[in-house]
This record gives C-alpha cells, structure tokens and sequence, in this order.
C-alpha cells in the first residue's frame, strides 16, 4: 500500500485561474497521489477520449433545457479544437458510444437553439438507477446468483450490472461457500441466439438434425433461448415449416445469421418455453412395458417402476412394469443392461432389444465407417 | 461493442459506476474499491486522476469532481452531478434477472423467499430493460428429495452416509461421505464429498442417491484438499484411463455431445469416429450395448470381444 499525503483536498487545490490540467497535457499537479500522474498515463489518447465523454456526460446531465451542438461544443473541453467538420464527425462518434453503453441521449429543440438542429439533453429519470434496497438474506441470494455464468457474455453482463447495484450502495452478501451453481454456455451459436431473442430478430442458421448426414439451413423467429438439464435449446417459429420448433444449440453448425429488423418478432402470449423444451425432451409415456430384473441391477428402472412384483419364472428376479413412448428408446435402455433385464412384453420393445442384440453379437459386424470427412474435432 | 480491454469502452462505465460508488461509501479503502472494480490500484489511481480533471461546464475548481485521500482510504466529496449509477443495461438486467430466477426455481437449493424478493427489487430497478429475460429459462434438476438433506450436512459440517447408485457397475452401494460442496453444473446437482470409503474425493450426482442419512459424526474431509476447478467441466479423463476408439452411426453421434472424447472425426454417411477415455470398462461395454447397431468398438480388441460376448449371454435370455 502506497502512503498517499492527505493533501488532496479542495482547499489545494488551486481555487482561482485556469481549470485542473487536462489529462495528459502537463504534470501532475503537487500532493497529488504518486504514480497516478497524467504522465504515467499511456494510454493518453484512449484517456483523453474518456474525459471528453465524461464531460459530456456530465454536462448533458447538468442541463433541462436541450444543448445545441455549438453550445456544446463551447462547454466540453476536448471539442474545442481542429476543424468545424472534424468535430462534428468526432461528436456523432461520440453520441454512437454514449448510445452503446446504454446512456439514453434525448433530443429536441429549446429556445436557445435557433438554427433547425437538435439539441441534446440526458433525462436524469431515464439515465439513474432506481433506488434499491437489499436485506442480508436477498443481498446473499443476488451474491450466490452472480457466480451463476460461467462463461461469456452473461459472465460479463453480469459483473457490469453488480457493480451498478453496487453504486447504487447494495452490498452483495456472502453467498455460502458450499454452494457453487454454475451454468455454462460454450456453443458457438449462444451468443448470437441469445441476441436474436433478446432484440426479436430472424435468425438463419445451419442445423444437423439427429441422425441426418448433411445439415440444413433453417429460418427461425426466435421465441426464447432454454437451458434445460444443461443443454441450450433455442424455441421459435420455423418459417419454412410453418409451426414451432425447438432446436438444440450443439446441432447448429457454426454461429447464427439475424435476418430483417430487430423487434419484428414477438413471441405469442402464455408461452410455456420450459414446457415446450421438457416435451421434445422427454416424451409422455403411452404403453407400458414390463421387464424382469436381475437381483440387484436396474436401479434406475426399478425407480420408475409403475409396479414392481417377483419374477415366477426366475426366483430372486423382479418383474417391474415400466411407461414408454417409443419401443426403440426403451429398447437402447435396457439393452445396456445386457443380460441383467430382459424385455418380457410387449412384444414390439422385445423384437427391438432382439435385434439390437443379435447385430452386437455378430463375429465379425461390418464396419459401420465409410472414410472420414473432415479432422476437426 | 468491441473495444479493447481499458479502452473507453470499458473505462466510461467503470467511472460512471466508480463515482457514486465511492459517493455512498465516504472513507474506503483504496484496495477495497480496486478489488471491487475487478482493477489493480495503479489503474485505479489513473481512474481517479482522471476524474479529478472532470466536471461540470465551466471547469473551475468548484465544478470538478473532487476526491480527498487520507492513508489508504478516499472519500468523494463533489460528485459533478453524477450522484446515481447509470440503469441497467437489457444485457445486465437478463443475466440478472434470469440467474435469480434459475435459484429460485431449483427446488430445495436456498430460501426461495429470499431470492423471490431479491428477484422482485432487481426486476423492479431494472424496469423496462428486465422485459426481454423473460425470454430466457434456466432449468436446473433440484433432487427435491435429496437437497435439503444434503444442505444441512454442510451447513453443520456432518457426516453423510450415502445409498448410491453407480451406474457402471449397475448395483447401489453404502458409504460414509464428508461433504465439502455442492455443485451444480449442466443442470445437474453433485455433492463433492471425501468418500471414506474410497479415501478420495469424488462427485455424487444427486439424482443417483437411493438414500441418505446425515449422520452425528462431524465431517472431516482432510483439511489440504484442493477444490476442483470448475472451469474445464467437471470430468476430467486420466491419461491412465483405457482408451476406447467407437464408430457411430449418425443415430449415435450424441455420445460426443455427452462425453468428454479426446477426438471426434467426421465420416461421409454423418456418423463419427471418436475416441474417448475409460477409467471402467463395464461403463463403456454398457454404453455399446445400449448403442445397439448404432455403435461398434474399434479398438481395443478385447472390448469389442467383450461387448460381443455380453450381447451372446443377453441373447439367451430371450432364445434359450
């Protein structure tokens, strides 16, 4: 820790003549702190772009009235110089930044301006945070909830809102060491999902769907984006198929194209987003299957069990019934088992573990390869 | 915005958020705020330097932004007008607001009471920004049933002993475990734990615990494990561990989705070929039975030989 002189005060400052020197212009002035001079300052251009923005920021936040260009340019140091032309390229520049950091920039016209040009003005009701007051126990909560994201851009987002809520005199709390919630999103195609939905805006994209050779390229007006047992899914209207469809974000080659103009696309009302994520998921069980178990084995079948009862052909062995869908997904689960659970009805799911087993038990099963493609992972 | 870590971009919001920051808090310290801002204190200093030659029109000494230091601490004493931080940002407010309500909706994971009233004063300031992030869900699986006893293990440091499934051997196994964590990553929930009985740390899923009693004996988990890095996902295969090289029909190509491979290589028909690493071999011969005519060991041998053999003895059951 650097001792610094308690000698920045206002009284020495100087308190007549010329404004404090601009960054990067002189030295530092004395008791200011050591090693923070404007000439340690080597990102000069990038500070002095930074000042210029402050001020303005500050002087459009100072006035009521909207500020023409030229009153402006007179109030914010950094604008003084150079040519007429130049400075107005480097204010709409500046505007564009303030605009991307979420500063709202109002405009309109006040008596003081007598040419036709818009003056400017930042609304203090549009520009502050609202008050917001935290207990102990909702201030743990917002501090076990920012270590949520893992990864990029909500990482990010989420240390840039902490912050404001920290400014706004918040005080994160201590959220339980023991506790670590972490959700990651690491597909190439998040970012730009997670943008369409976000700005409601078409989106094309190149999707290989499961079990399908060559990938295809799908128009979608994204509804949502779903995290949902840590897969991403994006949910919206497929526009060549006329009817809503949820996609996996891993199936999506490469990142999303937004097509048309943002806001375009408004999600109908009462959707359920989870629901529609958990249906193409997961399907309801239609049939039920029954399905002997050796002593032991098939946990996690004998925990979905409708029913569960001891097997009269094998002693020891238990005959649980069990709901399914679909005969092939009920067949790759309990061929994993191996000899373990054996399929007794109906006899649609036992033709399907038949056939599943007879193609493993072949001496010599042909390759299922045919040359690779490409070598990226 | 793409712009240069400390550029502007990323230098505006940090002052606009460090002037009331430091307006709230007369007399931090100097190190308190730098850790806070995620800067080191030499960048903070430039920080402060520079707000020290801004302020209101005119420029005079009355108008700037003023900072007195006193040893190590700072206290802002004219603020230039900027008294508030700036709104949220849509962007902020949705990984805010969505994180919340992720917490809330896991069942038996914390107090819903109060991350539902946190939820509610965010959402409130974050007014209309806060609207979009109802377009984003995270669904995490809680284990109801589990959770909450897990929780009180850890909150009173006590010893757990586990009923647990382990799926590569199909059978449930007893053992006294030492809760260190709790762990909620993939939309899964794990408790890392000392096991005493494999006297290491390993991962518990949740949705595999038969059963659970918290038991009167403290936990003593040795006191110099080194937690597990997250970042890198949770599992991460040994380079001691089997390598298993599988072809898979397109109709298989979610087992590269699903497990860590070491490489994954493309075939014309959209099928793959990977290779992956297996600590247990009965995990893998399990994971070709279930592929069915879907997936084939190339190598090694003997794994190929044994997938055939269990595949024969299954056969009987339905033919013999």
């Amino acid at each position: 820790m650097v001792f610094m002189p308690s000698s920045l005060a206002a009284s020495d400052v100087p308190t007549q003549g010329p404004a404090r020197p601009r960054t990067g212009d002189t030295p530092s002035p004395p008791g200011h702190p050591p090693g923070a001079g404007p000439q340690a300052n080597v990102a000069g251009v990038s500070a002095k772009k930074t000042e210029r923005l402050l001020n303005l920021v500050i002087c459009l936040l100072a006035t009521r009235r909207f500020l023409g260009v030229q009153e402006i340019r007179q109030a914010v140091p950094g604008y003084e110089q150079g040519t007429e032309e130049a400075f107005r390229r480097m204010f709409e520049r500046d505007k564009e930044e303030l605009r991307e950091l979420g500063i709202p920039l109002e405009t309109g016209t006040s008596s003081a301006v007598h040419d036709d040009e818009p003056g400017y003005r930042i609304a203090r009701r549009d520009y502050e945070l609202p008050d917001i007051v935290l207990e102990p126990d909702e201030a743990a909560a917002l501090g076990l909830a920012a270590r949520l994201w893992q990864s990029a851009p909500l990482a990010g987002a989420t240390g840039r809102a902490l912050l404001k809520l920290q400014a706004a005199g918040v005080e994160p709390g201590a959220a339980p060491a023991a506790l670590e919630p972490r959700v990651a999103a690491s597909e190439p195609s998040f970012e730009g999902c997670l943008a369409a939905v976000r700005d409601g805006r078409a989106v094309t994209f190149s999707y290989r769907t499961s079990g399908s050779a060559t990938p295809t390229d799908r128009h979608v007006e994204p509804w949502g984006v779903v995290s949902w047992h840590g897969r991403w899914y994006l949910v919206g209207h497929d526009t060549d198929r006329g009817a809503a469809r949820v996609f996996r974000l891993s199936r999506m080659v490469g990142t999303v194209t937004p097509v048309g103009p943002a806001g375009a696309v408004v999600p109908p009302d009462g959707l359920d987003l989870r629901a529609m994520v958990a249906r193409k998921a997961v399907d309801e069980p239609r049939s039920t299957a029954r399905v002997a178990l050796r002593p032991g084995a098939g946990w996690e079948l004998r925990r979905e069990a409708t029913s569960s009862a001891t097997d009269p052909d094998r002693p020891d062995w238990t005959v649980v019934d069990i709901g399914f869908a679909d005969p092939e997904r009920l067949a790759d689960r309990v061929t994993g088992y191996g000899a373990d659970a054996v399929v007794l009805a109906p006899p649609q799911a036992r033709a399907a573990v038949v056939r599943r087993l007879r193609a493993l038990a072949q001496p010599q099963p042909a390759p299922v390869t045919s040359g690779a493609r490409t070598g990226a992972p | 915005m793409t712009a240069a870590p400390g550029g502007t971009a990323d230098q505006l919001p940090r002052l606009l958020a460090l002037v009331p920051y430091l307006l709230a808090r007369p007399g931090v310290r100097l190190a308190e705020v730098a850790a806070t801002f995620g800067v080191t204190e030499d960048r903070l200093r430039k920080d402060l330097n520079l707000l020290w030659v801004c302020g209101l029109p005119g420029h005079g000494p009355g108008d700037l932004i003023d900072v007195e230091f006193e040893g190590d601490t700072i206290t802002l004493t004219e603020p230039a007008g900027v008294t508030r931080p700036l709104r949220l940002t849509v962007d902020e407010a949705l990984a805010l607001v969505v994180a919340l309500r992720a917490l809330a909706e896991t069942p038996g994971l914390v107090e819903r009471d109060a991350v539902d009233r946190a939820l509610a004063k965010v959402e409130q300031a974050a007014g209309a920004a806060a609207g979009p992030a109802h377009r984003v869900e995270v669904s995490v699986e809680g284990e109801d049933r589990v959770l909450p006893v897990v929780r009180t293990a850890l909150a009173e440091r006590r010893r757990l002993h586990l009923s647990y499934y382990v799926p590569g051997r199909d059978e449930t196994t007893e053992r006294d475990v030492d809760p260190v964590r709790l762990l909620l990553v993939q939309g899964r929930s794990y408790l890392e734990a000392w096991c005493r009985r494999a006297e290491g740390v390993r991962l518990f899923r949740l949705d595999r615990v038969a059963d659970l009693q918290v038991l009167d004996a403290p936990a003593e988990p040795p006191v110099d494990l080194e937690p597990r890095e997250l970042s890198e996902g949770l599992f991460r295969p040994s380079p001691d561990d089997l390598l298993v090289t599988l072809a898979l029909r397109p109709g298989a190509a979610w087992v590269a989705d699903y497990h860590p491979c070491e490489s994954v290589v493309e075939q014309d028909d959209g099928g793959l070929v990977v290779t992956l690493r297996a600590r247990d071999t009965s995990w893998v011969r399990r994971l070709v039975l279930r592929l069915g005519e879907q997936g084939q060991v190339l190598a090694p041998r003997e794994l190929a030989d044994a997938v055939r053999a269990d595949a024969r003895a299954a056969l009987r059951a339905y033919e013999g």
